[in-house]
């Protein structure tokens, strides 16, 4: 492009100096020393254009690829530093910037999981029944044959200088019936000083480890029983979450939640839509180069006025999480050993109310446990196996009282093509009440599809 | 209890107090931790996130490098996507706004022009970068400006001390265009030559001493190579004259040695970053190193 315009500039230099020439017979010093210093310019301009064809060439092929990017990159956009940083590319940077004028640009990062599966299950999942624990919120057996589980579609970007916000539409299929459900929608405040994070809308709970991760993240096809039993699988809710991460060396993080106390283990939306507190923190560090560690303490705190099991009253649920992974050289994604394990200890002090019929209730003080600890070797970066062990602790009187205390074993293997895509096949040995065992075999994949993720630790 | 809760109260009004703290740079990469040694000496507190035996395309978010993000007054990467997989989750979990974006980040990739983007951005490629490849650290020239505009930056951060980024640029500068003059004078052999690679790393380095890649172990970033492919380049390798099999320090040794007994060509680990050999102790070390390694394979 340069190209052109120089070799105009460098003939009207040289029609200019033939003119000045020409009439010039006499030649005056003047037109001399014009005629020189026209040279020397042309002189200084090929020298230029000498320097500047490599680059304009590359400033060319850059352009190119900018549009074509522009183009492919409509459900693209990158969120985050990342984009911010290219904003700020500034001075040096030959082409690339000045191209947005696209106004896709703009797009949220977008990102689609599409996940399916096919289980069998030696036991009928409608006839499951887990003693001392009913089924709650998503806390139930996969069905059988068939099924799409839960695909994922995921939106964020910055909204501006201080705010960051991200949606997620989970599409599943019950009954045959497809639905689509808001699992989170929330903004973040991102320019609170001295290290302080506030959360508003609808997100996954901090407390635990799993809570806040989103199931496709997960080493397993299905969430531990704890989760199942006290969590409905992962609580989320509308709320507000404010964070705080210590200016130390070692990670320390505190945070607290008010929650509106919809969905299990609360409900009924009590407290005036503010059924729900919680308070966690969480800690971790480094230990040599090739381990790293993270624990945590969490207690959720609801007042229910009729949660999914019948329970009205007040509850408390404290979690204790520790993780500890090991990979030669932290090299993670190449080799290595991740242990995790999580206690929960869930409190009652309130009604058993039959949500069948609500005539029929009774007192419900008393405690249940539950534990999980799973291991996960690396075998390569193509490769990962594991077992899960998993069990609860019912409570001994009350009304779901029970002797027997359900317990699980589960192995997987998956198989990883690149960061991207996934297969995996699951066996897990269950024992839900003394009469019954259930075989379940699953064979999972999920993919990742558009924006690349920041999985968190 | 008291005197616990004292010295907890202490620690952290002195962490969190401003008053003539030394600034504080988190580096994602040992080249660029080297970088702001050079550039800031005693004047940084330099915290470096990964070491020349990670693969940095595969960090995770780890709790003990938040901790780290968390402190920083500037994080200095090398953008162009390589970190994306870590780095956004590291600044939104560390609450610390200075890094969020604006003069706190620093990409050295965002300052010089990117080879290699990608016409096509299509996943069924690997794992692409659209922004271009990221590797910038392997190209003296490129290398230079970097450090030009990460002076510039530091001065921006922290004016008291501008006049020490100022003196310090320069001397690096002069010792650094004497150090390339010397490294192309040693690599005039190397020329024309041609080299596989391990993964799309070096087009930096091979651009600036004239070589040629003519194939790689791992063609689409990310994602394993097939049979096929791996027979295709056996041939390749045979026919072409080859220098050596190149990886980088992180990478595993297995698939370059493997071509290396089926072709009969060196296999050579080249540091990369600083620290990945002995001699990589700085970033004239790691030059140094790469030269001594690629010459050794063509003598």
């Amino acid at each position: 492009m340069r190209s052109p315009l120089l070799a105009l500039a460098i003939s009207l230099a040289f029609a200019q100096a033939a003119q000045a020439a020409a009439p010039a017979a006499p030649a005056t010093a003047g037109a001399q020393s014009r005629i020189e210093a026209l040279e020397a310019r042309i002189q200084a301009l090929e020298a230029n254009a000498e320097a500047m064809r490599q680059q304009a060439e590359a400033a060319t092929l850059a352009l190119e690829a900018t549009r074509a990017e522009m183009e492919a990159m409509k459900s693209f956009a990158l969120a985050g530093a990342q984009s911010t940083a290219s904003a700020d590319a500034g001075e040096a940077t030959p082409a690339a910037a000045p191209e947005s004028a696209n106004g896709n640009a703009f797009n949220p990062a977008i990102t689609l999981i599409l996940n399916g599966s096919y289980s069998g299950h030696s036991l009928d999942p409608d006839a499951y029944q887990r003693s001392g624990f009913p089924l709650v919120g998503e806390g139930a057996p996969s069905a059988r044959g068939f099924s799409l589980g839960e695909s994922e579609l995921a939106m964020s970007a910055n909204i501006d200088d201080k705010f960051y916000g991200q949606l997620t539409l989970a599409i599943g299929s019950e009954d045959g019936e497809t639905e689509l459900g808001i699992e989170e929608a929330f903004v973040d405040a991102t320019a609170l000083p001295g290290g302080m994070a506030l959360r508003l809308g609808r997100f996954f709970s901090n407390i635990g480890y799993l809570n806040s991760h989103h199931a496709h993240t997960d080493k397993f096809f299905d969430r531990p029983l704890p989760y199942q039993a006290f969590l409905g699988n992962q609580y989320g809710d509308d709320g507000v979450q404010l964070r705080w991460v210590a200016p130390t060396e070692l990670f320390i993080e505190v945070g607290a939640e008010l929650f509106r106390g919809q969905n299990y283990p609360s409900g009924g939306a009590a407290n005036s839509g503010a059924g729900v507190r919680t308070l966690f923190a969480h800690a971790g560090g480094d230990v040599g180069t090739e381990s790293e560690w993270l624990a945590g303490v969490s207690v959720l705190d609801s007042r229910s006025e009729g949660s999914e099991d019948g329970f009205v009253g007040d509850n408390r649920l404290y979690i204790a999480d520790a993780t500890w992974k090991w990979a030669p050289g932290g090299n993670f994604k190449d080799g290595g050993v991740t242990v995790r394990g999580e206690y929960f200890l869930d409190d009652r002090d309130g009604d058993f109310v039959d949500p069948e019929d609500s005539s029929i209730s009774q007192a419900w003080k008393g405690t249940r446990r539950g534990a999980y600890v799973e291991g996960v070797y690396r075998i390569n970066r193509n490769w990962e196996t594991g077992y899960r062990y998993d069990r609860l602790w019912a409570d001994n009187d009350g009304p779901l009282a029970s002797d027997f205390d359900p317990v699980r074993h589960s192995v997987m293997l998956s198989w990883l093509n690149s960061e991207f895509s996934l297969v995996r096949l699951q066996y897990s040995h269950d024992r839900p009440n003394p009469d019954d065992t259930d075989n379940a075999i699953t064979l999972q994949y999920q993919m990742n599809l558009g924006a690349h993720g920041a999985h968190k630790f | 209890m008291k005197a616990l809760l004292a010295t907890a109260t202490l620690a952290l009004a002195l962490s969190t107090s401003p008053a003539h703290a030394k600034l504080r740079a988190f580096a994602c990469e040992p080249e660029w931790g080297s970088l702001l040694k050079e550039l800031g000496g005693d004047q940084i507190d330099i915290d470096v996130a990964t070491s020349a035996l990670q693969d940095v395309h595969q960090i995770e978010a780890k709790p003990s490098l938040i901790a780290k993000v968390r402190r920083a007054d500037l994080t200095v990467c090398s953008g162009a996507d390589l970190e994306i997989g870590w780095l956004p989750q590291l600044v939104r979990q560390s609450g610390n706004r200075k890094i969020a974006g604006g003069d706190g980040a620093f990409f050295a990739a965002s300052q010089v022009a990117t080879l290699q983007k990608p016409t096509q951005l299509d996943r069924a490629a690997g794992d692409v970068h659209p922004q271009g490849n990221p590797h910038v650290q392997m190209d003296p020239y490129r290398l230079l400006a970097v450090a030009k505009a990460l002076a510039a930056r530091l001065a921006k951060l922290d004016p008291a001390n501008a006049a020490v980024y100022q003196q310090r640029l320069a001397a690096f500068s002069t010792r650094w265009t004497a150090a390339t003059k010397r490294w192309e004078a040693k690599a005039a052999p190397l020329k024309g030559r041609n080299i596989v690679v391990h993964h799309d790393s070096w087009i930096y380095l091979t651009q600036w001493l004239g070589m040629k890649q003519i194939g790689a172990l791992e063609p689409k970033p990310g994602v394993p190579p097939t049979s096929g492919h791996l027979a295709a380049l056996v041939q390749t390798t045979k026919a072409s004259n080859t220098l050596a099999i190149v990886r980088g320090a992180y990478q595993d040794a297995k698939a370059s040695e493997w071509l290396s007994s089926r072709t009969g060509v060196p296999a050579i680990s080249l540091p990369f970053t600083v620290g990945g050999d002995a001699t990589s102790k700085d970033l004239f070390g790691m030059f140094d190193s790469t030269l001594d390694k690629l010459l050794g394979a063509a003598k």
